[in-house]
């Protein structure tokens, strides 16, 4: 008879340290450089990677056991809000873009991030970020994977959900947030984890999912909420792993100060340029609104930020650059935004549509130094054009900036009736930029984005037909081919919202599972 | 080096010239007229003549907002990337000086688009 001898568990500590830390070895048969050659050329000075905290202390037998659990409760619950018919009880079909929003631009981020993460693990020499990466990585495409399928039972009933995977490749806006990650995978590991880790999991990611989450909560989608909720606890990880990323760099070498600064102004400028999407779904895409895209970024940047950077000031670090602009431009980017996709709703994968007048009320109240004065006109001219059967379809493409890629529809600092324009010359050729912001990272790494791939430029340049297509025949319909190539259905996908297939379906929907008829 | 790099590298710029089919790119804005919400890009042979622009093209991009049919083109102050300018338009584009992706943009005086409000 075999003897009981009692099983001697292991402490949390000690278990992190086995199955973390023990699982890197120094090579001997090459050179540790050589084996991590991404480790040193941007000019970041690590001098013990064993000084790296896990603040989760998380090792992988205990995150299967986690996630599983939240994947369980996550499936059930967008189970039963598929059997029954949630879809129908949303606020109101307007509503529904603001998800083709979030499943064509943001899901496929979620992927590069997946990517990305699995891209610095392999690079880091630090055994503990390496696994930290790891987990990161498997949790971005969980966050990916649920996303669509949460967002799969709309694509069953409403137009434009139909091929995010080729639209974030060619349709015009998704270059914005496209090549923001495209910016960021191809940095090094240490810019990447800035880039993604820091500036956008920790500074911004508060300005992403709330927004989302809670915006899917006061409009009756349970299902996106549910994901939001999953992802959430995620989230809370990330966040920590960017801030630690972040203190470990600065304490290892003050030399690496003035670069994580640099990387600090980039990031949270490109953020902010991205997130302009997010103020627009905010301010004109929520039948029932939230709060304010300006109340929102006072709360989750200028106070949460405000004191993580004082947080940060004992490292020598100072905030952003431009934040004067930004504070300023808070009362403008959302209108200015959702005034670009009103113009280009021919092109676009959601529709658009004028707000209502208590809508418009809403956002007098919110925007008192500036709706009524420069955006209000505008959109009650296009409304009133709209109903003499005039709607407004702005058909000439538009100037883009190099860096960010947004059309140039953003105002001079303190001037909301100019457009900012700004240029370089780089090897006799000119480039422009919307903004100080995106013309600094411009100059800075040239060599880079002269490579943009600008959507207006490629349709210039006969980059976006399908093969076969002949641009030079006689009565070519080069929005036509366009639209093809982005393999979007015309009048169904695009156009104003008023007179959609979207709008009947639901009504009718609706009638029918509230109604006896 | 423009660019952080492991070794020496050199980008490929998308928008060279020789790209656009014998047309280069010429960017147009109109000032505090907001409605269209960016300026606009267009793809022109430097032979033709800037008063066709203005006579042919343009009514297309801008023709849509009520300021345009009030426009006294003796009166239109032009600049070409932020500098006055003053264009020629019987002459082409390659002899008023412009050249691939340059910006210009032009202020219709006493014009301020939608109710004032440079829309």
């Amino acid at each position: 008879m075999d003897m009981q001898v009692a099983k001697k568990k292991l402490g949390l500590k000690e278990r992190y340290a086995l199955m973390t830390r023990d699982l890197g070895w120094d090579t001997t048969y090459q050179p540790m450089n050589k084996v991590f050659p991404q480790a040193e050329y941007e000019g970041i000075k690590i001098h013990d990677w064993s000084k790296w905290e896990d603040p989760f202390r998380l090792t992988m037998d205990a995150y299967w056991k986690y996630q599983a659990e939240k994947e369980k409760k996550l499936y059930a619950i967008i189970d039963a809000y598929a059997q029954n018919n949630g879809h129908l009880n949303v606020t109101d079909a307007r509503y529904i873009n603001a998800i083709k929003l979030f499943l064509n631009g943001i899901s496929p981020l979620e992927y590069m991030a997946h990517r990305g993460f699995a891209g610095v693990g392999r690079q880091f020499p630090g055994v503990g970020t390496r696994v930290a990466c790891l987990m990161q990585s498997l949790d971005e495409i969980r966050h990916s994977q649920t996303q669509i399928h949460a967002m799969s039972n709309y694509n069953k009933y409403y137009n434009g959900f139909h091929d995010y995977t080729t639209m974030i490749q060619r349709v015009w806006y998704l270059s914005v947030p496209r090549s923001f990650f495209d910016d960021a995978i191809t940095a090094g590991p240490f810019e990447f984890m800035i880039a993604i880790g820091f500036s956008f999991e920790y500074v911004l990611t508060n300005l992403l999912f709330v927004p989302f989450v809670s915006g899917a909560a006061y409009n009756g989608d349970m299902g996106t909420m549910t994901f939001g909720f999953s992802a959430q606890s995620d989230e809370a990880r990330h966040m920590t792993l960017g801030l630690e990323c972040i203190k470990f760099m600065l304490e290892q070498d003050p030399a690496n100060v003035p670069i994580v600064q640099r990387w600090i102004d980039k990031w949270a400028w490109r953020g902010y340029r991205v997130l302009t999407l997010v103020g627009m779904m905010m301010d004109y895409m929520l039948p029932k609104r939230v709060m304010s895209w300006k109340e929102a970024w006072e709360i989750y940047f200028e106070e949460n930020g405000g004191a993580l950077f004082n947080d940060l000031a004992r490292y020598g670090i100072r905030p952003p650059k431009f934040l004067d602009q930004i504070a300023f431009d808070k009362d403008h980017i959302s209108h200015q935004a959702w005034g670009t996709f009103y113009n280009y709703a021919a092109a676009c994968n959601f529709h658009s549509w004028t707000p209502t007048d208590d809508e418009m009320d809403w956002l007098s109240a919110k925007y008192p130094n500036s709706f009524d004065k420069y955006y209000r006109p505008r959109l009650e001219h296009w409304r009133e054009e709209a109903k003499k059967g005039n709607r407004f379809y702005n058909k000439t493409l538009p100037m883009l900036c190099q860096t960010c890629q947004i059309p140039m529809i953003f105002t001079e600092p303190g001037d909301p009736t100019k457009i900012c324009y700004r240029e370089s010359d780089y090897k006799g050729t000119k480039y422009h930029f919307c903004s100080d912001g995106c013309k600094d990272i411009f100059d800075h790494e040239p060599e880079k984005y002269i490579q943009s791939w600008l959507p207006v430029h490629q349709i210039y340049q006969g980059n976006c037909f399908n093969p076969g297509v002949d641009p030079t025949a006689p009565g070519f319909d080069a929005l036509g081919a366009v639209l093809d190539y982005y393999n979007m259905a015309v009048g169904r996908d695009n156009l104003d919202f008023e007179g959609s297939e979207d709008q009947k379906n639901f009504e009718a929907w609706r009638g029918m599972a509230t109604k006896n008829i | 080096m423009g660019v952080a790099a492991i070794k020496e590298y050199v980008g490929e710029n998308k928008d060279r010239l020789e790209n656009f089919h014998g047309n280069q790119l010429l960017y147009v804005g109109w000032e505090d007229h907001l409605m269209f919400c960016a300026p606009f890009a267009f793809p022109f042979p430097p032979a033709m003549r800037f008063g066709d622009v203005i006579e042919k093209v343009l009514p297309g991009a801008f023709g849509y907002h009520p300021d345009w049919a009030k426009i006294d083109w003796s009166k239109v102050e032009w600049f070409k990337s932020g500098q006055p300018w003053a264009p020629n338009f019987a002459k082409s584009l390659a002899e008023n000086g412009l050249r691939h992706k340059d910006v210009v943009r032009f202020r219709t005086p006493g014009l301020t688009g939608i109710k004032g409000s440079c829309s």
